[in-house]
């Protein structure tokens, strides 16, 4: 079946999960062959989860384990 | 996502309920991270996140013998997690507000990517810029509480969509709506600085890459 834009938009998060049917996701990457408009979407979105992904995107504040060790040491060390 | 309860932390648990209770830090260490960002993606205050991490930790490790193995310690971790979240929401936003879990989506929306065609890609470089990364950040905080929670589990946390749902009590498929939306909103917040994190350049033929 040949898609149009739209059509491919609906079915990008799912495709880049991997969770599209064969068929779907042959009609779709026909569609990306040609269509620079969507294979541009495809890469931008999977690039920003790839960022995402990152343990350097979303830090922990500076500490924050250590606090959480001595807090649960105090709770361990009540409960003996 | 952190393996499922492997045979290792399988008896790391038994052992902590059977008293070797020290061994609790070694068995929440690989989880830290992902209990701090579950209760950052709903309270969205920095204090606030760290606060509710320590009692969701001290939680679990209260109630750890009440952890069934067919259940991954990691979903029933985040389980907790999210509670707490809720409850110190419910508690910032006052008895007065509408409850949080009124929220739904709309079934109608614009949740179209933007349209770029003067970049394929962002250059590895440009991943690696500071800006970009804070910028994702805002992005992140500014979605609507439904979405943000959803792509904090399944692409932060890297939860599956089953364990995502079984998590935060959704069905399936409105995990994948809003993961969807989600994903989308943050392309299109994004293009516009990526445009400028990816300068044009001459390709091949004199085209603009």
């Amino acid at each position: 079946m040949k898609l149009d834009c739209k059509h491919v938009w609906e079915h990008i998060s799912e495709y880049i999960d991997g969770s599209v049917d064969a068929q779907l996701r042959e009609d779709i990457e026909r569609h990306l062959e040609h269509c620079e408009i969507c294979s541009a979407i495809l890469d931008s979105t999977r690039n920003i989860l790839v960022l995402t992904a990152d343990d350097r995107t979303f830090e922990l504040p500076v500490g924050y384990s250590k606090r959480l060790h001595e807090r649960l040491k105090e709770e361990i060390d009540k409960s003996n | 996502m952190k393996p499922a309860v492997d045979t290792n932390e399988a008896e790391l648990i038994a052992r902590i309920v059977g008293g070797e209770k020290e061994l609790f830090h070694d068995l929440i260490r690989p989880y830290e991270r992902m209990v701090y960002l579950t209760l950052f993606s709903i309270v969205k205050n920095e204090t606030e996140a760290e606060d509710g991490a320590q009692e969701t930790v001290i939680s679990a490790y209260r109630h750890l013998a009440s952890f069934r193995a067919e259940a991954k310690f990691s979903t029933w971790l985040t389980t907790i997690a999210i509670n707490e979240g809720r409850k110190r929401l419910r508690k910032a936003k006052g008895a007065a507000e509408e409850s949080i879990d009124e929220q739904v989506e709309g079934q109608e929306g614009d949740y179209t990517p933007a349209p770029l065609t003067d970049w394929r890609e962002i250059p590895l470089e440009a991943l690696e810029r500071k800006e970009l990364r804070e910028a994702l950040q805002a992005a992140v905080a500014e979605l609507p509480d439904i979405y943000r929670q959803v792509f904090t589990l399944r692409d932060l946390e890297e939860f599956n969509v089953e364990e995502t749902a079984q998590a935060l009590g959704l069905s399936a498929n409105v995990v994948k709506v809003r993961l969807h939306r989600a994903r989308l909103m943050l392309q299109k917040r994004l293009v516009p600085f990526l445009k400028t994190a990816a300068p044009a350049r001459r390709g091949f033929f004199g085209r603009w890459l």
